[in-house]
């Protein structure tokens, strides 16, 4: 690997380490003029490390970084943004109180001055445009009244802007994951158009078939460490689970169920809007709602939600409920709270001694379920931002699972999950819903309804098809997703 | 705004709610405006309305002065004291050694300064240090003029009594204050940055701006507004009292919330802060005058209102959402 002109980064024997925790182990990477990089591996592999240190918003432990040829011995965020690496991060980085416009303006400082409003506005809705044609967002809307989808158009759109500064690298940082399919692949072909133009990208994705399909060439980290590096070509979707160190993600046959005649839980009739169609959901069943993101799914879930406390019209929910949370920063984890209590907080009735909570019983509670679902800590009395997003997400699922709860509303919770916690979180629904627990989980991921008794697919707040699962299939999904897309 | 599209989508939905929420303010200083013309119709004049706002021009300054400390997510406990310290500054110094007492007041606007340096570097609760800053505020107020006294300059006296033709002055002031800073912390292209520092700090940093500097702003344009507020109070009352200014920082905090600012989240309005102040010191003064409450009964009573007010705005603000 010998520096040529057209490479735009490179890192030589960066290392980071947290504490005692090494993240990144001294790894050799490099983008070129051009190329899509995809970057893979588990949660805690050092992907988001590795990446905030290129966008400059880490400083390494060790270890150089090289734009264009030149080292750069004092590289920041001021430093990459002048050399013309941008990064989309998992986490949104929209100021949600200000306008689309508004948060353009704060990534361009030449933005100033008179009329700078109509400029921001005018520079981040052609690159809308450009991206998502149909995208249906005023520069003028307040960020927080767009939805979760919208926002992350919003914020990966400005990272291709340009205004002084040069645009080279974008890292983008699963940034399918509150897209639905079809906003997704304008992305996805976006990039490529970009790549073609002689830009670059990191893409960062757990969805594998993303990765193989997009990128020129694959990283896989592993523990800090580079494992595989290799053309995409030469990957397959088991080459790449493989070298990630799961098990094989489609070795398992999805499992197939009969329909049980079991007592019904939930009973949603159909509402006055004509053709929507009644939803059921009974002991033991695991019930998928499918659909483009944000078409009525969260909703339907926080009405269910609603019902159990306090009885809704045209809506019967005759058991406890839980909810997992899908945006976990914002609706799932308390962040100051360790891991114990996170976890109990669904479940404060059964940990009383007398009137006060008993702390004992507390961390007997969370232990048992750590144990149970291999939730990766060292002690459950650790503050719950000490793990990883998939194990922070193990968390809330404990949650959920160890309270009395017959039925567990889940809002896409695998959003930015790896591949090995999916498998274990999977087999751990079945295992409930085996013993009579209901789930309703809403997915973006088509995959995922493999594993439902029924789907109910969602389109403009209403349900468009009802599918057992032995009619399921990808074909029927997004048909009925994108039923009626163009009004006669 | 446009509601162009021919679907209601979420977000004009949106916009419409958001409508709702920006004239809640104003709602409600028309009806404290209804409830005065009802019990005093006379009150509704050129000369009721210079006797009844008069005194909250001084509370609308103090509240633009809190707004902009609640903008980046933290509060000033130490505004009112600050007025007061401002106030008997003015009194003492300003109108006879004028370079002694502009020097004072530069002096409390870089001090605030400071506090918005300290509370960002140590990442201190600010709620904290201003609260011990409001003890160094009236201790110092105390030591300039330790009994009520001193005189105000003519030109301060002159400019806050001014009778402007056909609209009342404090009316007047009160249009300039809410156009000057909402062109300011609105419009400007630094006042988003002010404003995205309170909604999403990390996202701000990340982008390259400095957190430091947007704290510094914010405290010292409070110190600035403070100063403001302090002035105008002794052109009107001429004097200066130590504990002149004690209630006004209960009485900012309530202004910017009733002008739908929120605590936390950089979300505030100028012109809605200006207008919470306006009905607040209508209802707090005017109002239960005109109700016969007895004064002893007034602070209780006063603050009887601003919990209905506030509440009132908490209900709607929660059916809305």
């Amino acid at each position: 690997m010998s520096p040529d002109a057209g490479e735009v980064v490179r890192c030589e024997a960066v290392a980071m380490s947290f504490g005692n925790v090494r993240a990144l182990a001294g790894i050799d990477f490099h983008v070129d003029a051009g190329e899509c990089v995809g970057l893979v591996g588990h949660n805690g592999a050092g992907k988001s490390t590795l990446m905030h240190i290129l966008a400059g918003t880490l400083p390494p432990t060790c270890g150089g970084i090289a734009v264009g040829g030149t080292a750069q011995p004092a590289y920041g965020v001021a430093a990459a943004h002048r050399l013309g690496i941008r990064c989309v991060f998992q986490e949104l980085s929209l100021c949600p109180n200000l306008t689309v416009a508004e948060n353009a303006r704060v990534f361009h400082r030449t933005l100033r001055g008179f009329g700078w409003r109509r400029r921001a506005g005018a520079l981040i809705l052609k690159q809308l445009d450009t991206i998502f044609p149909d995208h249906k967002i005023q520069p003028g809307a307040t960020v927080s009244d767009l939805s979760i989808g919208r926002r992350q158009m919003v914020e990966v759109a400005r990272a291709f802007t340009v205004t002084d500064a040069p645009l080279r690298l974008v890292i983008l940082d699963e940034p399918t994951s509150s897209l639905d399919a079809h906003t997704a692949g304008q992305l996805l072909s976006f990039v490529r158009r970009f790549v073609a133009g002689g830009g670059s990208c990191i893409l960062i994705s757990h969805l594998l078939n993303e990765i193989l399909h997009h990128c020129d060439r694959v990283v896989v980290l592993r523990d800090g460490r580079i494992v595989a590096a290799d053309q995409a070509r030469a990957f397959t979707r088991d080459r790449l689970v493989a070298a990630m160190g799961a098990e094989a993600a489609t070795a398992r046959p999805t499992r197939v169920k009969v329909r049980q005649a079991g007592e019904i839980r939930v009973l949603a009739r159909a509402e006055k809007n004509d053709g929507a169609k009644p939803v059921t959901a009974r002991a033991g069943e695991i019930i998928g709602l499918a659909g483009l993101a944000g078409h009525g799914q969260t909703k339907f879930l926080l009405d269910v939600f609603a019902a159990s406390e306090h009885p809704a019209d045209g809506l019967k929910v005759t058991a406890p409920v839980a909810l997992v949370a899908g945006d976990r920063q914002s609706d799932g984890v308390f962040p100051f709270w360790s891991i114990a209590e996170n976890i109990g907080i669904r479940s404060l009735n059964r940990l009383k001694r007398g009137i006060f909570l008993s702390p004992e019983m507390e961390a007997e509670h969370a232990e048992s379920w750590r144990r149970r679902i291999g939730i990766r800590a060292q002690d459950v009395h650790a503050n719950i931002l000490w793990l990883s997003g998939g194990n922070q997400q193990k968390v809330l699922f404990a949650r959920a699972l160890g309270s009395d709860a017959a039925i567990v509303l889940m809002d896409d919770p695998m959003r930015g999950v790896d591949v090995a916690t999916k498998l274990e979180v999977y087999d751990m629904i079945h295992a409930e819903a085996a013993k009579g627990r209901t789930f309703i989980w809403y997915t973006t991921e088509l995959e995922e309804l493999g594993h439902c008794d029924h789907v109910y697919v969602f389109r403009n707040g209403r349900i468009v098809a009802d599918l057992h699962h032995d009619e399921l299939s990808e074909e029927k999904v997004i048909q009925s997703s994108f039923q009626e897309q163009r009004p006669a | 705004m446009s509601f162009a599209s021919v679907v209601p989508s979420p977000g004009s939905l949106a916009q419409g709610r958001r409508l709702l929420r920006t004239a809640l303010p104003a709602i409600s200083l028309v009806l404290i405006l209804a409830g005065i013309a009802w019990m005093n119709p006379r009150a509704i004049s050129y000369l009721g309305f210079n006797l009844m706002l008069n005194l909250a021009i001084p509370i609308a300054l103090a509240t633009i002065a809190q707004m902009f400390v609640i903008t980046i997510n933290d509060l000033d406990l130490s505004i009112g004291f600050f007025v007061s310290f401002v106030g008997c500054v003015t009194a003492v110094w300003l109108a006879d050694q004028p370079e002694l007492g502009i020097a004072m007041l530069l002096g409390g606007i870089l001090i605030y300064a400071a506090v918005g340096a300290l509370v960002y570097v140590f990442d201190l609760p600010s709620i904290v240090v201003t609260l011990g800053m409001s003890f160094v505020w009236q201790g110092l107020a105390i030591m300039v003029l330790p009994k009520p006294g001193g005189h105000a300059s003519e030109w301060l006296h002159r400019l806050m009594t001014f009778h402007t033709p056909f609209v009342p002055f404090p009316v007047i002031a009160a249009l300039v204050i809410a156009g000057v800073v909402h062109v300011g912390l609105m419009r400007s292209s630094y006042g988003a940055i002010l404003r995205g520092a309170g909604g999403n700090a990390a996202a701000i940093s990340r982008a390259g701006w400095s957190l430091l500097k947007a704290k510094i702003v914010a405290f010292a344009l409070a110190g600035f507004f403070g100063v403001l507020s302090g002035l105008s109070l002794i052109g009107l009352t001429t004097a200066g009292d130590p504990n002149i200014g004690a209630g006004y920082t209960l009485l900012s905090i309530a202004g910017v919330i009733l002008g739908g600012g929120e605590f936390v989240g950089g979300r505030v309005s100028p012109v809605g802060a200006v207008v919470g102040a306006l009905t607040l010191a209508l209802a707090s003064s005017s109002l239960l005058s005109f109700m016969r409450i007895p004064p002893d009964w007034q602070v209780g009573a006063n603050g009887a209102i601003l919990i209905i007010v506030l509440a009132a705005r908490a209900l709607i603000s929660r059916r809305e959402a």
